[in-house]
């Protein structure tokens, strides 16, 4: 806990302190109290002369700024003596950093508290249609989801679109929910050496832009087939439509977040890509993602007809 | 000087010349590089879309070109001016001069090509790598041999304040650049620091404070000691006010550091002390303000007709303006809303292009035409313009940005009732955007009377002849 290795250093840091502090008063007062005052040249110059014409007088030191000196010393002394600063002495209020922390967060807490804990207990799909939920959920949303995933929610490369219900890790409610609670790590591994040569990798390839009928060589997507169905397939599928349950894409929907065109295609495969959502369990309540959660499944989900069905 | 029974006759006013003529060249230079990242602020595609242009390779150039280039180079040209005249000897080692102004151009132009390339330590205000380290520290080194040495066979008994300041800078430079500089180098261009953690980040401060301390304070205090007497033709103030002032100066900057580093992970104690000794810090700040405020006394009217003591003088305002701001900003409270927000680009602004910039135009302007054998600059107009476009520059400057600093610190604290925060950044990013337009414009203005001090400078360069002052004959009571 404590920042020093002996309690030398404490006693070392005060003494330094004080006794500059008091050093500094102890010259004032020995510089001001000296009045008097040279007569060479009957102008109160010290007698000394440089560079032909550089002189100086020796005015006495002006009242109000040595007051302004003293008053801030004293200013000092007294914060000194109410806060933590003389080493290990806690200060007389007590204060600390980490402790005012701690009480401003409790009191927000406090007062948030019944604000969030109406929603907490309603389902996410009734949450999700309600004004006031949907509006304290996009604020949430804004100051924090929005740097990656966007204002709009939109996503970018490499960040997921949110409002487009194609999901990684599956979109109902309690999926959302565990994601940005926990957060996620999508891992596709480097496959070239797997698949073959770099011919092999432009087939795969193909076959893959085939799957979602984006523009790719028949020729090659034919010879791509059963690489595919090896070795892709574990992950993704035969049919290339994905696996929630381990976070691998569905290739068949022509939404691709890392980018699309055979070339993307090819990295993909030869680098892999290691990709993160990190967890925000820390940062906010559960209630606080309870209305996150809302609010991103509303983006995409109607609100009412879900519970119609 | 070779004749080693001769006395020499002369000041080695070359090494003068040479830091004086670098110092304006540099000053373009730099200050061009902090309009450019200014506009970058606005149109971020100016970074050409180039590593090497980018605004985080940019901004450390800028600040190492305008400190340690633009500044080291006026605070080498004035120290071996002033030194020279008020101990009445010439430089104790020519070839150690000379070495000097070899060795800084080096280091500049090391750090002009490094740090685009991207090589940097990461620590704010001392980016450049271990190898350039090392030769700043030789370079000092020498500096400190040859001011100390032509202090030591002054012909005039006592040392003159500007000397005070000078010296404490020099030293105090020495120490915190090789303590913060201590470093594991892992490959040529490449190290690590000597410290982890919260230590290394109070390291870092106390350095980077006193960088700001005694590299922009002492040594620009010391420059003000000698031109703003020697342009006023009036004797310093008090003899008395500058023993205090300097002596409390130099003890207190030492302890100001942590205010950089309010609530962080710095103990509370270390935060507390840096704190209430910046508070201190005011007055004596002010000690020197005051000496060259009052030193005008009876003066005053000249500063209608004479834009070189306008230079001074109003640089010792902007000086009080920021050593006035400096403390209130250290307060806690003030500093949770100003930290992290542009009003502290203002605060150090109006203490870089204010305090330190002006006073040094004015000293290159008091020096340039003596240093060429010519009466005056080569053209007087050319420094009002300078002065004006300058001050304008300044006041633009500055104003924006404390209003965008305030700004900031208000949208990011502002708070709704459900938790959450009123305002996105990039919300609060979009409404600093016409501020950062005014800043440009200040900025450029401010780089444009640069740039005629530039012509200015040249101009008298080459309507004079170099020219070595002549050691006059001592004075028999100095």
């Amino acid at each position: 806990m404590s920042d020093f290795t002996s309690g030398f250093w404490s006693i070392f840091i005060s003494v330094i302190a004080l006794g500059g502090i008091s050093a500094c008063m102890l010259l004032l007062w020995i510089t001001s109290k000296n009045k008097q005052k040279s007569t060479i040249d009957g102008d109160s110059s010290t007698g000394h002369v440089w560079d032909e014409d550089l002189r100086e007088m020796n005015n006495p030191l002006p009242r109000w700024w040595m007051w302004l000196f003293i008053l801030t010393t004293i200013f000092g002394l007294i914060y000194l003596m109410i806060y933590p600063g003389l080493g290990s002495f806690k200060g007389k209020l007590g204060w600390s950093e980490v402790g005012e922390y701690q009480s401003d967060m409790d009191k927000a807490n406090k007062e948030l508290e019944p604000i969030y804990a109406k929603y907490a207990a309603m389902k996410v799909e009734d949450v999700a249609a309600d004004g006031q939920a949907k509006a304290i959920g996009q604020r949430l949303f804004l100051n924090n989801c929005a740097l990656c995933h966007g204002t709009d929610a939109r996503g970018s490369k490499g960040f997921p679109n949110l409002t487009d219900n194609d999901w990684l890790g599956g979109g109902t409610p309690e999926k959302i929910k565990a994601d940005i609670t926990n957060g996620r790590i999508g891992i596709m591994p480097p496959m070239a050496a797997a698949v073959g040569t770099a011919e092999d990798v432009k087939n795969v390839a193909n076959y893959v832009l085939s799957l979602s009928g984006s523009k790719h060589d028949a020729q090659r997507a034919l010879l791509g087939k059963p690489k595919f169905e090896t070795i892709c397939a574990a992950c993704h599928g035969v049919d290339g439509k994905g696996n929630q349950d381990i976070g691998a894409p569905n290739l068949t929907d022509n939404i691709w977040l890392h980018g699309s065109g055979e070339k993307a295609i090819i990295t993909r495969i030869n680098e892999g890509k290691t990709n993160e959502m990190p967890a925000q369990r820390g940062k906010y309540t559960p209630a606080q993602i309870h209305l996150l959660t809302a609010y991103v499944w509303g983006l995409s989900n109607k609100p009412g007809t879900q519970a119609a069905q | 000087m070779s004749d080693k029974n001769m006395q020499p006759t002369v000041y080695n006013d070359t090494v003068v010349r040479q830091f004086s003529i670098m110092a304006v060249v540099w000053g373009v230079v730099g200050m061009l590089v902090g309009v450019i990242i200014a506009a970058q602020l606005i149109w971020p595609e100016l970074n050409l879309g180039l590593p090497w242009t980018s605004y985080g390779r940019l901004r450390p150039l800028h600040t190492n070109a305008v400190i340690f280039a633009f500044g080291g180079c006026t605070l080498f040209a004035t120290s071996y001016y002033v030194v020279q005249r008020t101990c009445q000897v010439r430089l104790f080692s020519d070839k150690l001069a000379t070495f000097t102004f070899w060795g800084w151009q080096l280091v500049i132009l090391a750090a002009a090509i490094s740090l685009p390339l991207g090589y940097t330590t990461a620590k704010e205000y001392a980016e450049l790598e271990w190898p350039i380290d090392i030769l700043i520290a030789i370079v000092w080194v020498s500096y400190a041999i040859v001011f100390f040495g032509t202090i030591a066979k002054r012909k005039v008994k006592h040392i003159y304040v500007a000397n005070w300041f000078f010296a404490s800078f020099i030293i105090a430079v020495a120490i915190l650049h090789i303590v913060n500089s201590a470093e594991v180098p892992a490959g040529w261009m490449k190290s690590y620091s000597a410290y982890a953690g919260v230590q290394d980040a109070m390291v870092e401060w106390w350095y980077g404070h006193n960088a700001v301390g005694f590299f922009l304070t002492a040594g620009f205090l010391g420059i003000m000691y000698y031109f703003v007497p020697k342009q006023a033709e009036r004797p310093v103030y008090s003899y008395r006010l500058s023993i205090v002032h300097f002596w409390a100066l130099i003890f207190t900057y030492m302890w100001a550091g942590p205010h950089h580093l309010h609530y962080t992970a710095l103990p509370d104690w270390t935060q507390t002390l840096g704190m209430v000794f910046s508070l201190i810090l005011l007055a004596p700040s002010w000690g020197g303000m005051i000496n060259g405020m009052m030193t005008m006394s009876g003066a005053w009217h000249k500063l209608r007709d004479d834009p070189i003591l306008r230079f001074l003088i109003v640089s010792l305002s902007f000086y009080g303006m920021s050593t006035f701001e400096g403390p209130m900003m250290a307060i806690k409270t003030v500093n949770a809303l100003s930290h992290y927000t542009d009003w502290t680009i203002a605060h150090v602004h109006s203490g870089a292009l204010g305090w330190v910039g002006l006073i040094s135009m004015g000293s290159l302007y008091y020096m340039v035409p003596r240093l060429f054998g010519m009466k005056q600059m080569y053209s007087k107009r050319a420094i009002e313009l300078h002065f004006w476009m300058a001050t304008i520059g300044i006041v633009l400057y500055i104003s924006s940005m404390w209003i965008a600093g305030v700004m900031e610190g208000l949208m990011w604290r502002a708070i709704n009732t459900d938790g959450t925060l009123t305002y996105t950044f990039v919300e609060v990013v979009k409404a600093t955007h016409p501020f950062y337009m005014v800043r440009l414009l200040g900025g450029v203005l401010y780089l444009g009377g640069m740039v005629v001090m530039l012509w200015n400078v040249l101009k008298t360069a080459s309507s004079g002849h170099p020219t070595d002052a002549a050691i006059p004959h001592l004075v028999a009571h100095a």
